[in-house]
């Protein structure tokens, strides 16, 4: 008996829900995608607060850069760059038509 | 089911209804803030106003947790998968903010200055990785917990077992330090001793989960949000109001950090005091940044975070949800900075270099049950630098009595933090109960048993583990607390490989992954338990906090070069990993797996 409404969606065709290629060309932009993502997230997280000496002679309002980064900064990149990534994402799903229907 | 009535009115009424009935949460919430205020004011007794505060939001959490009993496995295990995004991510904001965050945080600031910006970005970078790496692609599969991804990936129970085992470790730690905040703040507002708050805390840990297991918990953490940011934002606005005179706290405490800087160069009284922007003054750049690498590595092996996102009804609504997450979290996690640099500027512009006899009162408070310490060592009756220690725990506990406001908002600090414990609490008991009772008990010892038994099971377990766990933080296990730090560590390197290599490189095998599973847990483990009781010397000056930073890297090597040495995964299982890729169609599962039922 199945309890949960998914069992069925689980269970469904068990046929490929898109073609070979089309599915491999959907894999490698959203591989790209990662990458992408992965390297804004290494220069926000690490790379950009290895400069934080220097970066904290200057001065954004009222705050020395360097420590501003770190306490606001790179934050705010975070949570804007997952709110992109989220849409960009759903952005490539449709393109190749394998979003959920 | 015996409960359809519940959950049909939960499918259709209650979540199109979200919006209006936290709304109106949040309004009377507001209200009874007020309602004690004006108690206040006209003589109610402080310690009336924190009983009050204390057991009806406890109460709030409770009655949440009844109206959402269930009696499906699948409104148990992940709420039925109907959490839409929003919602989900505040839930998983206060899943992941902990007592820890909300009142050692800010100490911590204060007390490291730049250096514990490691934990602000650690804390929240992880997410990223969550995002982009994991949330999609386990949502897809359709997994109750993340063992069972481990099952079905690396085809079998040797590997479940591997990821109960990292599990547990990782979590119970945590769990333990929870219920240990949850006593000492029980414990303070309503004056009674720590052994017994801390069974008060459990039992409104186990009202929230017991009954509705996920569903409960979700509708709960929603309301803990709610409450802990206010709770967490009040205090700090109005001090910025009475310091600077602008209510955002976070865009004018730039400001206070130039005067603690001009004060620490100017003043002979804080002679000794390292400046506050200054990187890399406690740890050195080595363990800063491995620090921040591996917390954010460590949040995205968190399974009591992962399964959060197991509860969206689409792949859509999990990335989604993981940004609104991090904007939750971020709220508080950009705020506390603030925090640090109102509580050192008060402290340097009018603690240090006072006269003893004339220190602000809420110094007297504090150093009364033992969190200021005050020692005169030059016996000239000012007070220095050197002289004065503060707990890392006051400063956000302080921070009303140092803006002089009401013990209203005493009171609503401590019901936030409370809050934030509990919803922590209950996301960890969570997992680990459910590991036991899905991945143990019904995937290896008894597979056919049917729904009801086997959530009588994940009850009885879920209890279990709870009453162990208070009773490990009734003894007050000092080596416990400082074990909490690792489990970031821990789950990095047990989990974190096997989880991305298992989506993102099909040629992984189950002999690599679970060789890649011991080695990094072992790694870690025997750097951890070598330095920290056997004196065993420092690999390149690495602190045992970051002991990741070996265990990570052993494991993927260790999978890949395993992975090689063995046959790659069959046909069926390579279409099982193009399945998850995709957000369309359903799962195909490798032969002789079940379908989740």
């Amino acid at each position: 008996m199945p309890l949960v409404g998914d069992v069925q969606e689980r269970r469904g065709p068990p046929g490929a829900a898109v073609d070979k290629a089309t599915a491999d060309a959907y894999w490698r932009k959203t591989s790209g995608l990662m990458w992408t993502m992965l390297i804004i997230w290494l220069l926000a997280g690490f790379v950009v607060h290895a400069f934080a000496p220097s970066l904290n002679e200057i001065h954004f309002i009222g705050f020395p850069l360097g420590f501003y980064m770190a306490a606001q900064g790179s934050l705010i990149i975070f949570v804007v760059m997952l709110f992109w990534f989220a849409k960009r994402q759903n952005a490539i799903d449709e393109e190749f038509g394998v979003e959920e229907e | 089911m015996s409960d359809t009535p519940a959950g049909k009115s939960q499918g259709g009424d209650f979540l199109s209804n979200l919006g209006k009935i936290y709304g109106w949460y949040t309004g009377g919430f507001a209200g009874f803030v007020i309602f004690l205020a004006i108690l206040e004011q006209i003589g109610v007794p402080n310690r009336i106003i924190g009983y009050l505060f204390v057991f009806l939001t406890i109460g709030v959490y409770a009655l949440i947790g009844y109206l959402s009993r269930t009696a499906q496995v699948s409104e148990y295990y992940v709420a039925g998968r109907r959490v839409p995004a929003f919602y989900n991510g505040m839930a998983t904001g206060s899943d992941w903010m902990s007592a820890a965050s909300f009142i050692g945080m800010a100490g911590t600031l204060y007390l490291l200055g730049y250096d514990g910006l490691a934990f602000v970005l650690g804390w929240t970078g992880g997410y990223v990785l969550v995002a982009i790496l994991l949330a999609p692609y386990l949502r897809k599969f359709g997994a109750y917990t993340v063992p069972d991804f481990l099952g079905a990936r690396y085809g079998g129970n040797l590997a479940r077992l591997c990821g109960v085992v990292v599990l547990m470790s990782a979590s119970f730690t945590y769990v333990v330090a929870q219920i240990f905040g949850t006593g000492i703040i029980a414990s303070r507002f309503l004056g009674i001793s720590f052994e017994v708050a801390v069974f008060v805390g459990l039992a409104g840990i186990l009202v929230c989960s017991m009954l509705g297991g996920m569903r409960a918990v979700t509708w709960t953490q929603v309301a803990q949000y709610i409450i802990l940011i206010i709770a967490y934002l009040i205090p700090v606005v109005l001090l910025s109001a009475k310091v600077t005179g602008v209510p955002v706290p976070q865009l004018m405490y730039g400001q206070a950090l130039e005067q603690i800087e001009t004060l620490i160069a100017t003043k002979p009284a804080l002679e000794g005091a390292r400046s506050h922007i200054t990187p890399f003054t406690t740890y050195d750049p080595l363990n800063y940044f491995g620090l921040i690498f591996c917390l954010m590595v460590g949040t995205a092996s968190l399974p009591h975070i992962l399964m959060r996102y197991f509860t969206t009804p689409s792949v859509r609504d999990a990335r989604q949800s993981v940004a609104w997450s991090l904007f939750f979290i971020f709220l508080l996690y950009f705020t506390a900075p603030a925090y640090a640099a109102f509580a050192k500027l008060e402290v340097f512009t009018n603690v240090i270099g006072t006269p003893i006899s004339q220190l602000p009162a809420w110094v007297g408070i504090w150093s009364d049950i033992g969190l200021v310490r005050i020692a005169d060592a030059n016996s000239d009756g000012i007070l220095q630098f050197r002289e004065f220690t503060i707990n890392a725990d006051a400063i956000v506990l302080a921070t009303p009595e140092i803006a002089g406001l009401p013990y209203v908002i005493a009171g609503l600090v401590a019901a936030g933090g409370l809050a934030a414990a509990l919803s922590t609490a209950d996301g960890l008991l969570l997992a680990i109960a459910n590991a036991l009772s899905h991945d143990i008990y019904y995937r290896m010892i008894d597979p056919n048993a049917n729904a009801k038994r086997r959530l009588i099971v994940a009850r009885i377990l879920l209890i279990c583990v709870a009453i162990v766990a208070a009773w490990v933080a009734s003894t007050r296990p000092a080596g416990i607390l400082a074990m909490v730090a690792w489990a970031f560590s821990i789950a990095a390197s047990g989990l974190f490989p096997a989880l991305v290599m298992g989506v993102w490189w099909k040629r992984t095998t189950s002999a690599g992954a679970i060789c890649g599973m011991i080695a990094g847990y072992g790694v870690c483990l025997f750097y951890l338990i070598g330095t920290q009781y056997y004196a065993m010397p420092l690999w390149f000056g690495v602190r045992n906090i970051s002991c990741g930073l070996f265990g990570i890297p052993a494991a993927f090597l260790v999978t890949y070069v395993v992975s090689l040495m063995t046959q790659a995964p069959s046909q069926s299982m390579q279409d099982f990993i193009d399945s998850i890729r995709t957000p369309r169609g359903g799962v195909r599962l490798v032969e002789g797996e079940r379908a989740l039922d």
